[in-house]
Formats: C-alpha cells, structure tokens, sequence
C-alpha cells in the first residue's frame, strides 16, 4: 500500500477562468458555459471532443447534471464533486487520474460557484441536521482561532502580528491590482488595512478574502498527447490530498499555530514532484489566503519559512510580487475573490499563466525556475480537507515512471 | 433525621439600574435589580443552582421545580433541569405550575420524601413600571435527604385562601394587582393561622433565631415581619427581603432561605415564611454539618455584577427587536439528533479511552489517538477548564452579538469548542472558565439547550466538587 507518483503523466492543454466578482447579472449555469467555452477555444476543441467532465461546487448546483445542462452536453459521465473550499481543485483530481488511469483521453475539470445569490454576509454551508451542539462559528471566526495562539506560542506582540497580517492584505490587493480578472483590482494601503472594522478576532475586513461568483476550468490530456493540443503545456508534476479527520479540537497536541494536513499533503507532494528545495525550485505559489494568518501560517506549513518565522519574512517581502518566492501574484482569495468550487482550478490558472509567459502586467521573472504549486484548503484549523498540486513547463528528465 | 443536606443560590452577572427603567416613564427610582444574560432561562437558571453540589443531587428522590417563567408550555420543563445534573432516571420530575406559590410548595415537597427543590424565576412586567423595577432574576436549589443533615427540618405549616392580590392573564406581558392593603389584610390574618399552626406543632417562638418572609406584596412583608419580630422576639433576617436583587417571584422564598443558611451557625433555628395566595412556613435547625453544606453565599454574589443599559435589558427580554445580522438563522436542533446524543448535549459527558485514556467530548466512535472503540465515561461538568485559543465574531448569528468562542482545555483532559459567556472583556488564552448552562437561539419555538463557559468568578468555586 502506497501512494505513487503521477509525475508527468497528464498534461493540461487548456484553461480558462472568468472574472470573479458580484456577478448579480450572470446565473451559474451561465459562468459554466462562458468558462467552458473559453477553454476549449484555447485547445481549438469542442465538447464532443471531451471524454468526461468533473464539476466541482460548493452549494451552487447538485448532481453533474448542474453542468450537463447548461452545457446540453449528451451521453457523457458528468459528475459533481465536493470537497469544501478544495472542491475545484477536486474536480482537477478526479479529471487528472480518469486520463492517468487510460479510462479517457481527454478529461475536463470545471469550477463554479455563485455565492452572491443568497444575500447574506460571508460564506455558507449546507445545512446538516444536528443537535445545536456545534458552534456556528464563521469561517473568519475559526481562522482567526490562529492569531492569538501564533501570537502566544512564538511570542509574538499584537502589534507585529497585525503588521505582517496587514502585509500579506496589502501585497494581495496590489498583486489584484493588476489582475483583470480579480474581484478587486485596487491597491489598499497599509492603514486602511490595519485600522478596518473588525469581523471576528483580530481580523478585519481586509484581512477576509473576497466573496464573489465565478468560474474557472482546465482540460487534460495524457503527456505524450499533449502537444497535439498546444505548443506549451503544463505537465501535472504532483497531485496530494489529504483529509484531516477533525481531531484538531480535541487532541491536546495540536495548538492551533498549524495545519497538519497541510504539512503532510506538502510532503507528499514534494516527494511526487522531486522537491527539495521548495523556494529555490518554485516560480511561484498560488496559496489558500482565505484569511491573512492563514497565509503566514501557511508559509512554514508548505516549508517556505522556518517555524516561527513567517511572520518576518512575510514583513521582509519574501513573498511579494519582486521576493525570493512570489506568493499569491494574481492576487489570491483575498483580492482575485473566493468563489468556493472555483478557487483551486483559479489558483491552477495563475500558475498557466505565469509559466507560460502570459500574465501580462504582472508577468514575474521566473528566473529559470519552471515549476509552480497551489495548495488548497477547505475547513478550519484542526479541521480541514488540504490539497497541493505542481505543474511544470516540462517532462523532469530524472522522471521513470 | 430529615432536613436539608446541601443547598446554594445563584445570581446572575448583570445589574440594571432602576433609575434606568423608571427614566424611560420620566421617574425616579434607586438600587439595581438582578439580570438573567440573554442565554438564560428559568430552566438553566435552575441548573446553575444546583451545579456547585451536582453530584449529591444524584440522592435525591424527586425533583420540584418551582417558577412564574416556565420556557416551555405543556412540555416539562423540570426533565432538561433533570437532564442537566444527570438526576437517577428512577423519580420523578415536576413543574410546580406557574404561580409564585410554587417556590414554597417545591420546598415542602421535597422536604417530605429527600427530594431537590429547584426554585427559578426572571420577573419583569410592563414597560417601565414597579415589577419591572422591583423584580429580579435569580434561583435556589435545596437538596432534601436523612444523612448528613445541615439543617433539620422542625416544622412547616400552611394555609389558603382565594383572593384576589396579583394575578395575570396569560396574553399580559404583566401582572395586576390590587390596593396593596387588601392583600396586606388578607395576608396578616394568614398569618396569624400560620403561627397558630407552627405553635400547635411545637415551635417555641423565641427559639427562632432568625427568621424571613417572602411575597409578591411589599406591605405584606414589611407587617409580617413586625408581626414576627414580636412573635420571636428577634429582627427579620433583611427587613428589605432582598431589595439588592430584586423581588425573584416564585424563587424569592428560596433565595431567603438560602440567605438564612448563608449566615446561620450550627443550633439556629430559621423560620421561613411564604406569603402568596395563603401562607406557608418551614422551620430548620443548622447542624454542625451546615458549613460544609455552604456553597458560594448569596451575599459574595451580590458584589460586583456586571451593568446592562435598559435598551439592553428589552432587548434580550424580547420586548423590542434588535436589528437582524445579514446571516441566516440557525436551524433548530433535531429531536432525534439530541435524544441520541443527549449525554452531550445536556449533561456534558465524554468519553475516556480504555485502551490510551485520551479525552473526548461527545463520546466517539473512534479514539482520535489510538483508534480503539471503548470508553469509559467522563463529566466536564465541575472542571475547570483553560482558553487555549479564542475568538470574538461578529459575523456569526448570537440573539446578542458578537458570539465570543473558544477552544477549551478540561483540567482532567479533553477540550470542546464551545461558546463563552458572561464575559466583559474578550478573553486571553490561558484564561480559566467554568461549564454552564445555556440556551442558545429558539427556532420554531425550540430551545435549544447548550453548555457554554464563562469566566471563573471567584475562588469559592474552586473545588466546589
């Protein structure tokens, strides 16, 4: 029993990604066909040519029938997957291991999400019955479980703590700002951040990713096929999952300064693509900012910074746009938006870009580094669902399998 | 020897300035009444009573729960309050109607076969006026049995009669009463046949030491308590009956009581007399035992508090609306759902894995450590716990924003999210909280019942196990 690499199998030759934003003028249904259409535009293909799609959906659609027919796509396996704020970059996985397993040739991974329907605040779940006994907390609120125990375990003031939270705020809204497609495209400064009315703990509300609509989608095929579709295709280097099983509440061990799922789906992950080295070999990052701590806790967890560290090379602009390893560049969930089911193929979407040479105006110097990561992540702290993956521009010689 | 064996009173955290709510009416008024937080009713109100001796409760042979304010109609409400304190299954748990008669009828009742005498009451009345002002919100829990008697009981007497001196219909937000000197009349010829009674039954009057009257008629009070004052040849315990608290209603009895405990010493006889709709008397004796029957005093609760606007008060009361957050309400708790998990939900028990002895609340499945299936039982309710991480959210849906959470660590192990109460100030990591019990948001008229943490208090209740 093990897991085994995938490691240049499957290639993505086509994405495409909406703008993120209040789309109270376009439906679901409507973000799904404009985003499957403009990715299979980009490959030159039609839906007749995909063998079998995957919807990823938070609370926007149930069944893959939610894609099926707006798409009025017939006889093909549809199928709609969940996987809380990771449900994109579920349908990614489900897409990339039916072309892996020699079921399909080509797989089509979709995300949408309309959350600005409902009319209220934040984020929502479906409702499951239960006994009151649960707290309803909201997703700022168990997020923001991080800042005092961070703050208490590396001892750290309350006042640096906030300009590091600020940074990462900051650096995402000017990275957005440049971004099109991004819900906000608006540099903030730093005192606007610091000093915004309070949602839950110490944050903010710039210290909250954006609730928007949209979509975003990628078509994969197998390696060897994969210059029959485009002269510049990303191969999937790494594909990770893991599955907290909600222990984080109870189990004294854990104090609320980490993810575990998170370190070990990172571990997992190097080992798949080869890394070593995570900064020095990646061109960029695409992580799950969801909220401005988690971004600085997540830095130590995917092994970019040193335990207890982050927080000063957040201040130190290793991340940003011009830093050792940029993180976030098209803005993250903080300014590029957070429709649920879209997210982690939007994060997939950057990394096209970037490693193709077609971010425009926010196009990084890559410096010859040819990999880029995004990771994932649904839940709250000591209760979450963590998925990384790693493309590259092309096949790693030392790749066997 | 029969009598009561533990006993203890419980205020709530928040005062409310008379002056306050006379001002609302362009009038004056002095003092502070006793508050109930948002998430509290006459029912956990009567659990918070009788959580610092919880686990004596488990002797008792009946459970009377006496109050003005039920939460539920036709439904009991006396099984949650059972529920909480994890009571034998094998006796009987009652409401005592909705009269403020019941506080003294739940303590002779349970006075007559070991039973837990549960006395709660939230008063108020219409906007602006003396019940609103005089009342107040608090509870008394009297654990009755034949060993380790703390104090004995010597005799009760009552007696009826049907008048009218405050009554209510059920679609009144509050009471009316009659001239007070009707009732004051009525009461004082009770009286008489109270003491003529107690006399009978041989009470020597100036072998009280101490005595109290309870009733909803202030007049009433201030003459029985001259009336008595010659009969036993000694002073009313608080001439004023309470006036720090507020009148409790059906509860007020029981916080007397619980006073004339509080101070007595061992070979104090305390009478106690009930005046509402009749009259009723219970006599004690304070053992040596008494002072380790004491829980924290009545008094230790008075000092401090903390202070609500009245805008605040008629806010949590449901006498206006405050403005709705943009979230969804929450949806009401199943019944199946909570009947199965009922060991959690009301009486707050985990489970202690056999095989590594790793703590969780509710009881698993699975052990989170080793992944073993057996367990054996363990109760949070009692322990301390400290903050291991914390947040206050005002995003979330509270009936009294913002919902202040944390992740909570028991002193024997385990830890639970839970809600945080009667805090003043957001809270630190490492701060020390108790259990206590709640009622979260009522949707479709169902409360839903919680446990919650609030602030440890003071150090009486260290060890109060």
């Amino acid at each position: 029993m093990a897991q085994h690499s995938l490691r240049d199998r499957v290639a993505i030759v086509a994405m495409g990604c909406t703008r993120f934003a209040e789309h109270f003028d376009v439906s679901a249904e409507q973000l799904a066909v404009d985003v499957v259409g403009e990715t299979l535009d980009g490959a030159g293909m039609t839906t007749d040519q995909v063998d079998a799609f995957w919807l990823g959906t938070y609370i926007s659609g149930i069944s893959g029938m939610a894609l099926a027919r707006p798409l009025k796509v017939q006889g093909k396996p549809i199928t709609r997957v969940e996987n809380m704020c990771a449900t994109g970059s579920e349908a990614l996985r489900a897409a990339v291991y039916a072309v892996a397993s020699g079921a399909v040739d080509v797989a089509m991974a979709v995300g949408v999400e309309k959350l600005k329907d409902t009319g209220y605040a934040g984020l929502l779940s479906p409702k499951i019955q239960d006994d009151g006994t649960r707290v309803n907390t909201s997703a700022p609120a168990n997020f923001s479980f991080l800042a005092p125990a961070y703050k208490q375990r590396y001892d750290v003031s309350s006042e640096t703590f906030r300009d590091a939270m600020t940074h990462v705020a900051w650096k995402n809204h000017a990275n957005g700002a440049l971004n099109p497609r991004a819900q906000f495209r608006k540099a903030v400064d730093k005192e606007t951040i610091a000093r915004a009315p309070v949602v839950a703990g110490d944050l903010g509300v710039f210290d909250c990713s954006g609730v928007a609509d949209g979509a975003a989608a990628a078509i994969v095929v197998r390696a060897e096929d994969a210059y029959k579709y485009t002269d510049t295709p990303l191969f999937v280097k790494a594909l990770s999952l893991v599955t907290g099983s909600g222990s984080g509440i109870a189990d004294e061990e854990y104090d609320f300064t980490t993810f575990d799922e998170v370190v070990s789906c990172a571990r997992t992950a190097y080992e798949q693509a080869g890394i070593t080295d995570p900064c020095g070999q990646l061109a960029l990052a695409e992580v799950h900012d969801c909220f401005t701590p988690t971004e600085i806790v997540l830095m130590e967890d995917l092994g970019f910074s040193k335990r207890g560290e982050a927080w000063s090379d957040v201040l130190a602009g290793k991340y940003d746009r011009d830093g050792d390893l940029p993180v976030n560049p098209d803005g993250g969930l903080k300014s590029f938006g957070h429709p649920v089911g879209a997210s982690g193929l939007r994060m997939l979407f950057e990394c096209w870009l970037q490693l193709r040479g077609e971010a425009g105006d926010r196009q990084l110097d890559t410096d010859g580094r040819t990999m880029a990561l995004t990771q994932n992540l649904g839940g709250a702290p000591g209760d979450c669902v963590c998925f990384i993956a790693i493309v590259g521009t092309s096949v790693s010689s030392q790749s066997t399998e | 020897m029969a009598g009561i064996v533990r006993y203890s009173s419980y205020v709530p955290e928040f005062r409310l300035e008379r002056g306050d709510i006379a001002a609302a009416l362009g009038q004056k008024a002095k003092g502070a009444r006793t508050v109930a937080a948002y998430d509290q009713d006459t029912t956990t109100l009567a659990v918070e009573a009788a959580l610092s001796f919880a686990p004596s409760c488990r002797t008792a042979n009946s459970l009377w729960f006496a109050t003005t304010a039920p939460a539920y109609v036709d439904k009991v409400n006396a099984t949650a309050i059972h529920a909480a304190l994890q009571l034998r299954s094998d006796i009987a748990a009652v409401d005592l109607g909705t009269s403020v008669r019941g506080g003294a009828t739940a303590l002779a009742a349970a006075a007559r076969d070991g039973g837990l005498a549960v006395l709660a009451d939230t008063r108020g009345g219409h906007v602006g006026g003396a019940d609103e002002r005089g009342g107040g919100d608090a509870s008394a829990a009297f654990l009755f049995g034949d060993d380790d008697v703390a104090a004995e009981l010597v005799a009760t007497a009552s007696v009826t009669a049907e008048f009218l001196d405050r009554w209510r219909d059920r679609s009144d937000s509050g009471s009316s009463v009659w001239e007070e000197r009707f009732g004051e009349e009525r009461y004082l010829e009770l009286l008489e046949q109270l003491l003529a009674q107690l006399c009978a039954r041989g009470v020597n009057p100036t072998s009280v030491s101490r005595f109290a009257v309870a009733s909803p008629n202030g007049r009433a009070v201030r003459s029985a308590n001259k009336l008595l004052s010659g009969w036993t040849q000694t002073q009313a315990a608080d001439a004023r009956g309470l006036d720090v608290l507020g009148n409790v209603g059906a509860a007020q009895p029981g916080l007397l009581l619980a006073d004339l405990l509080d101070s007595a010493d061992e070979g104090d006889t305390l009478l106690l007399v009930s005046l509402a709709d009749g009259a009723d008397a219970i006599v004690l004796r304070a053992t040596a035992k008494l002072n380790a029957a004491k829980s924290r005093t009545l008094r230790e609760q008075l000092d401090g508090g903390t202070s609500i606007s009245y805008a605040q008060y008629l806010v949590w009361k449901g006498r206006v609306q405050g403005e709705r957050p943009r979230r969804p309400d929450p949806d009401r708790p199943s019944a199946p759902y909570s009947w199965r998990n009922r060991d959690y939900k009301l009486a707050l028990r985990g489970g202690r894995c056999r095989s590594c002895g790793a703590v969780a609340y509710p009881v698993p499945a699975v052990c989170h450590k080793c992944r073993e299936k057996s367990f054996e039982t363990v109760s949070a309710i009692g322990q301390r716990a400290r903050v291991v991480t914390t947040t206050v959210d005002h995003l979330a849906f509270s009936p009294s924003p913002p919902l202040v959470s944390a992740v909570v660590s028991f002193e024997a192990g385990g830890r639970i999210q839970c809600e945080l109460t009667d805090v003043r100030s957001a809270p630190l990591v490492g701060d020390e909280v108790v259990p206590t019990f709640r009622r979260g948001a009522t949707v479709d008229g169902i409360h839903n019942y919680i446990w919650k943490a609030r602030p440890v208090v003071a150090d009486q209740e260290r060890g109060a196990q």
